[in-house]
């Protein structure tokens, strides 16, 4: 029987795994998009699971505002991955450290 | 629900939203960007005039309860069409110099607007985070305005990456809040949480998540880490623009999640805001001492202002919102200040970056050194001007709240932030001149020097007669509940 | 017990067919005249036999960004249509007033010449 807590167990997980993936990648710039992207969808596993067991639809209309938002969103990150990758000829994290002193 | 109650609550917002489109349109089709200036000017003006016909002591809700009027989106809202409107005659010249006067930046910055207003306006977790997103995506994008400049374009991925991050946060809280009380609804969360049968693990769970989300979008320490960077990458107005009218959008989604929606668990979040406060303003103030940047050294003294205004928000009470709102009114004004002063000193091509090349301004601009010196005691908060007052108030309250040692320690990283603010002084009135020294004239731009002067001027008038704007903060955050 | 899982090995059966028999009636009733463009594999846009991690054009990101923001408003019509009789004329001006909103957009990238390849 899947319960709850399974949904909000993977939930939690996925959003662990997408905070470690922005923090700990330190190679390519588009995995950081695809980590933000999967923080999303982690919350959005929250509010079906919420919206299902509450009998509440709600939620589910939550989840699509977030995914159009994160469609949006991800289109700004990739115009900023182009004027990065124009500007610094590389999308390498390492790379993009003009502003460290 | 009638149409015209709705029209007459959110006519300013759709008025912006028709506004931002056509110069959006206008600015492909017709290029010419000095009228799109007016037309911006005159929304904002058009939309204060009908924010301002709404009532505030009554509190009008539309789209079923998502959307608020009160005292609290007057004051604020009102707060943000006047910074806007500064915002917009400072950077014109600037933008225009480096070929950057658009179109897009002033559709964005009315989006941006939208997005504040409909933050400002939120009664409601999904109108939160939509106004929230709509005004994080505007600035984005205009950080990356610039994006011929390596430095703006990495400004723009840090705040991009860190903002979102930050929006994740802020969701999963929500999602939790879901869960817990089954309403999206602010006054319902509210209502639905004063049943103690609430699980309080999953609650604190859930509130961490939020003020997590809130500090990130507000810059506190510890969650700073966008705030210096960006300020430095973007091109000076629009740094501008991000240190001062998106202050007020912060303002008032801690004011509707945490005193309107979370106010049963009033003791956990106050514990987290104060200890968050004491970081900003110690980590503020103490980081400031060690730049030579000055663009650097506002961003850092920025997290310190937060951390003075979270420090009144911690107390919960009538008196420490008003304070909180007064210093965010006041801080916003001294932030348009710096930053004009900066536009104001860069000249064509050159920006004003290092704090040496300041030197020898007093000798050869007396009038921009004094104007230099106002904003800066202002921000050290050092009476009779405006940032004295604006601090006075923020520590009375916390000693009213009984919170004897916050006090003393605000006290303390105000001393300490002094020392920086007198150091920039110092260098323009006592250091000689080098070679990077800034050339007299070329700023032939009046309406830029009238503004400037006037708002710096207003940050003396305004410290010698206090009362009248801490009235109204009083009346705005007594009529909030 | 098994029984319940024979539509599961009919599915597998009638998918393995519809996969297996036009290749093999191409087999049979085709013309083979084999050239090294019809050899290489296909794909869009590119060069084959290249290395994999070669320099995409910048114009497919600006295409597949466009293409993002216009597809997901699919996610608003879907619902809206289905409960249109039920939500009546109220529900249609505001999903117009939603879509004029992208027309917005839409005439930008236009103008803005977002959308020539050249």
């Amino acid at each position: 029987m899947v319960t709850l807590s399974h949904y909000l167990f993977l939930g939690g997980i996925l959003f662990s795994i997408s905070i470690l993936g922005i923090f700990l990648n330190r190679k390519n710039i588009i995995l950081i998009l695809m980590a933000i992207e999967l923080m999303l969808l982690a919350v959005n596993i929250n509010f079906i699971a919420f919206s299902h067991y509450l009998g509440d639809l709600s939620g589910q209309i939550f989840v699509f505002f977030i995914l159009t938002v994160a469609a949006a969103e991800s289109a700004i990150g990739l115009a900023i991955i182009i004027l990065i990758f124009r500007n610094y000829k590389s999308i390498n994290v390492a790379d993009v450290n003009r502003l460290k002193e | 629900m009638t149409l015209s109650t709705l029209l007459t609550i959110a006519v300013p917002e759709i008025i912006i939203l028709i506004a931002a489109m056509s110069v959006l349109l206008l600015g492909v089709f017709y290029k010419n960007t000095t009228s799109l200036f007016g037309i911006t000017q005159l929304t904002l003006l058009i939309a204060a005039y009908f924010t301002a016909q709404l009532p505030i002591d009554v509190k009008l809700t539309a789209f079923n309860e998502m959307f608020i009027a009160d005292s609290l989106s007057m004051f604020l809202k009102l707060l943000s069409y006047f910074a806007l409107s500064l915002v917009l005659i400072y950077s014109r010249s600037f933008l225009q110099s480096r070929n950057l006067h658009n179109g897009e930046f002033y559709a964005l910055t009315l989006f941006a607007l939208l997005g504040i207003n409909l933050i400002i306006s939120s009664y409601h977790l999904l109108s939160i985070y939509m106004g929230l997103e709509l005004l994080s995506l505007s600035l984005y994008t205009l950080v990356a305005f610039d994006r011929n400049r390596p430095e703006a374009t990495e400004a723009a991925m840090k705040y991009f990456v860190l903002g979102a991050v930050a929006s994740g946060f802020l969701l999963y809280g929500f999602s939790m809040l879901y869960g817990i009380t089954g309403s999206l609804q602010i006054a319902e969360i509210s209502s639905r949480l004063s049943d103690t049968s609430i699980n309080p693990v999953v609650l604190s769970f859930a509130l961490v998540f939020v003020v997590v989300g809130i500090a990130f979008k507000f810059g506190a320490a510890p969650f700073q880490l966008w705030v210096p960077d960006v300020y430095q990458g973007s091109a000076t107005p629009i740094t501008m623009f991000i240190g001062s009218v998106p202050k007020f959008a912060s303002v008032a989604m801690l004011i509707r999640l945490l005193f309107q929606g979370l106010d049963h668990m009033v003791l956990d979040w106050q514990a987290m805001l104060l200890i968050m406060a004491i970081v900003s303003m110690l980590f503020g103030n103490i980081t400031a001492i060690a730049q030579t940047k000055i663009k650097r050294l506002l961003a850092y003294s920025a997290i310190s202002h937060v951390g003075f205004m979270f420090l009144g928000l911690a107390t919960g009470t009538i008196t420490g919102i008003a304070s909180a709102l007064m210093y965010i009114a006041v801080y916003v004004l001294m932030t348009l200040a710096s930053f004009g002063l900066i536009i104001h000193l860069s000249n064509q091509g050159k920006e004003l970056d290092q704090i040496t090349d300041l030197s020898g301004l007093g000798k050869q601009k007396p009038w921009c050194a004094f104007l230099l010196l106002l904003i800066f005691l202002s921000l050290a908060g050092i009476p009779p001007t405006i940032g004295f007052y604006a601090k006075f108030s923020i520590i009375q309250a916390t000693i009213q709240f009984g919170w004897i040692w916050p006090a003393v320690i605000a006290v303390m990283s105000a001393l300490i932030g002094i020392f920086y603010y007198l150091r920039i002084i110092k260098v323009a009135y006592f250091d000689e001149p080098g070679k990077n020294l800034n050339q007299v004239s070329k700023s032939s731009n009046n309406e830029l020097s009238v503004t400037l002067s006037i708002n710096t001027i207003s940050l003396l008038i305004i410290g010698l007669f206090p009362s009248s704007l801490m009235d109204i903060a009083t009346l705005t955050s007594a009529l909030i509940f | 017990m098994l029984d319940s899982y024979f539509p599961v090995l009919l599915f597998i059966l009638v998918g393995l067919g519809v996969g297996i028999g036009p290749l093999v009636l191409g087999k049979i009733l085709a013309p083979h005249k084999p050239n090294d463009q019809k050899n290489s594999p296909y794909e869009c846009g590119f060069e084959a036999f290249e290395d994999a991690r070669m320099k995409f054009d910048v114009r497919y990101y600006l295409v597949a960004i466009l293409f993002i923001l216009f597809d997901l408003e699919i996610t608003f019509l879907f619902p809206w249509a289905v409960v249109l009789d039920s939500l009546g004329l109220q529900g249609f001006i505001v999903m117009m007033i939603f879509l004029g909103i992208l027309v917005v957009g839409f005439i930008y990238e236009w103008k803005k010449g977002a959308l020539d390849w050249e």
